[in-house]
């Protein structure tokens, strides 16, 4: 089975001038992921976890290190150093990022805001319409809540929309940026039923857990971080 | 992926100056490209080296304080001030052959009316405010050639229906109009050759925040529904984080930074952006 990710020695840190302060966040990170695999990634607070994410979604400016992503339509890229305008398009069509915030647009409705995503894939209205109404069924959010504004959305709530939105355009590569923290027990529970359903459908994944106990038999691997690195 | 990363507008070391430069200045010391006129002469240089390219159907954010030159940047690029040096070329024009700062008047003003639309953020710049909101996209249509009035009425209705302005209104003079429907009308009028590059400047500045989401929306729809590319001005990083894949920033008339939007907002590399991005509220 081929790689679909293959992180060779990523570093980052930060350095915040107004405060004349480097900060060394994740080092020497490695990391192989093939086609379908789970990979988990646990560690205290502040220990480096979503940096990694991070880099790999270009949120942050990877430092030193290579990226190589195996992507369907753009081939094998480095996203170290890829262009913006590729990176657009990985995000657009290949590679999703679910976060327990939501950032969307004001007054969109749950449905619109996954619809949205498909529009900007190039569907019709009609087939994006199908397609958020599928997502949403699928991840069980309230019908009531479909026409609905997301901010009185409580926090699961947000997060299967957020899963909604990222899985509606079936990403090849999912990284989960801690979804199940500030849930209760049964919600954790969900997420990780919805994380087990998505492993099934062959869907690629990289997620962070606090509580990476709780993701107990879906991990196909698990790192511990401490202090930026790999233990 | 050769045509995926050709950009539709490109532009290369674009400098608008104000005053007549010195030999201090005129080698760009570093006193000048460290703040934007010199210390000699008086000479402001507003836009110093601005190069950029914006890709089909994305929308571009560029940020930075009042005076770092944004406005003028796209002044320039609308022909509304004249360049001191630099060079655009835009793909659907020419084949984006020709250097459209290099151009005749008319063809300036064939590209402004057929290429190019601009949303100002004084709707007083971009509407007349004594024909009615339909009668200022007609004026547009005609500029550029069209002589068929049902035409222009069904093309102007169709436009405002399409930003929300309410059809028994479009007769109106758009000083009647809320800040809101102003910008909303400058859109459709904007629209109206459906030009594949549109210039929003500043268009949300100054509307209340429910107001203010409308409109992000409608930009929102036009860019999805339309494919058009837009360049996006705002002091507002909340604005920009809501609409551009890629964001600029520019300090004292030069770009300092460039990235992903959210690259940007959250990894700032620059000194300046990192104060800009952590005055966010």
């Amino acid at each position: 089975m081929e790689n679909l990710l293959k992180i060779e020695n990523l570093s980052k840190s930060f350095t915040l001038h107004n405060l004349g302060k480097h900060i060394k966040a994740s080092q020497d990170i490695n990391i192989d992921l093939k086609e379908g695999k789970f990979i988990g990634i646990t560690g205290k607070s502040g220990s480096g976890k979503s940096t990694i994410l991070k880099c790999i979604y270009r949120t942050y400016l990877p430092e030193t290190g290579d990226i190589y992503y195996n992507s369907e339509k753009l081939g094998k890229v480095n996203i170290s150093k890829i262009s913006e305008r590729k990176m657009v398009y990985l995000r657009k069509y290949e590679i999703g990022y679910v976060s327990q915030f939501l950032n969307v647009m004001p007054r969109t409705t749950a449905r619109e805001i996954v619809k949205q995503a498909v529009l900007e894939m190039g569907y019709d209205d009609e087939h994006a319409n199908k397609e958020a109404i599928k997502m949403l069924s699928h991840f069980e959010l309230d019908k009531e809540l479909w026409d609905s504004y997301p901010n009185t959305f409580s926090g699961g709530e947000k997060l299967r929309l957020n899963i909604a939105r990222a899985m509606v355009k079936h990403p090849r590569l999912l990284l989960l940026d801690e979804p199940t923290a500030s849930l209760d027990y049964d919600s954790k529970k969900k997420v990780k039923e919805l994380i087990e359903q998505l492993k099934n459908e062959g869907t690629t994944m990289i997620g962070i857990f606090h509580d990476i106990e709780f993701m107990e038999g879906l991990c196909d691997e698990k790192f511990n971080m401490q202090a930026g690195k790999f233990i | 992926m050769e045509s995926f990363e050709k950009p539709i507008l490109k532009v290369n070391n674009l400098r608008k100056q104000f005053g007549n430069g010195c030999k201090k200045c005129e080698d760009m010391s570093e006193d000048v490209l460290d703040k934007n006129y010199c210390p000699e002469c008086g000479t402001v240089y507003a836009c110093q080296d601005v190069s950029f390219e914006v890709y089909n159907g994305e929308i571009l954010g560029v940020v930075g304080e009042s005076g770092s030159g944004k406005s003028t940047m796209m002044q320039c690029l609308y022909f509304d001030k004249e360049v001191t040096k630099g060079d655009a070329y835009i793909s659907n024009y020419k084949d984006g052959k020709s250097n459209i700062f290099k151009e005749s008047s008319q063809q300036k003003r064939y590209i402004r009316n057929n290429v190019l639309g601009k949303v100002y953020q004084n709707p007083i710049l971009g509407l007349k405010m004594d024909f009615s909101a339909i009668g200022n996209i007609a004026e547009k249509l005609i500029a550029s050639g069209n002589r068929k009035v049902d035409e222009m009425e069904r093309r102007g209705n169709e436009l405002l229906e399409h930003v929300n302005i309410p059809l028994f209104r479009s007769k109106e003079e758009p000083k009647n109009f809320s800040g809101g429907m102003q910008q909303r009308v400058q859109i459709a009028k904007a629209l109206s050759n459906n030009p594949p590059i549109l210039l929003l400047d500043e268009v949300t500045t100054g509307l209340d925040l429910s107001v203010q989401a409308n409109v992000l929306d409608l930009i929102k729809k036009i860019q999805r529904e339309l494919g058009i590319s837009m360049i996006v001005v705002s002091h507002d990083l909340a604005v920009i984080r809501m609409l551009a894949d890629r964001t600029i920033v520019m300090l004292n008339g030069k770009i300092i930074e460039k990235g992903l939007t959210d690259q940007i907002l959250e990894d700032p590399q620059k000194p300046y952006t990192q104060q800009l991005v952590h005055s966010l509220l």
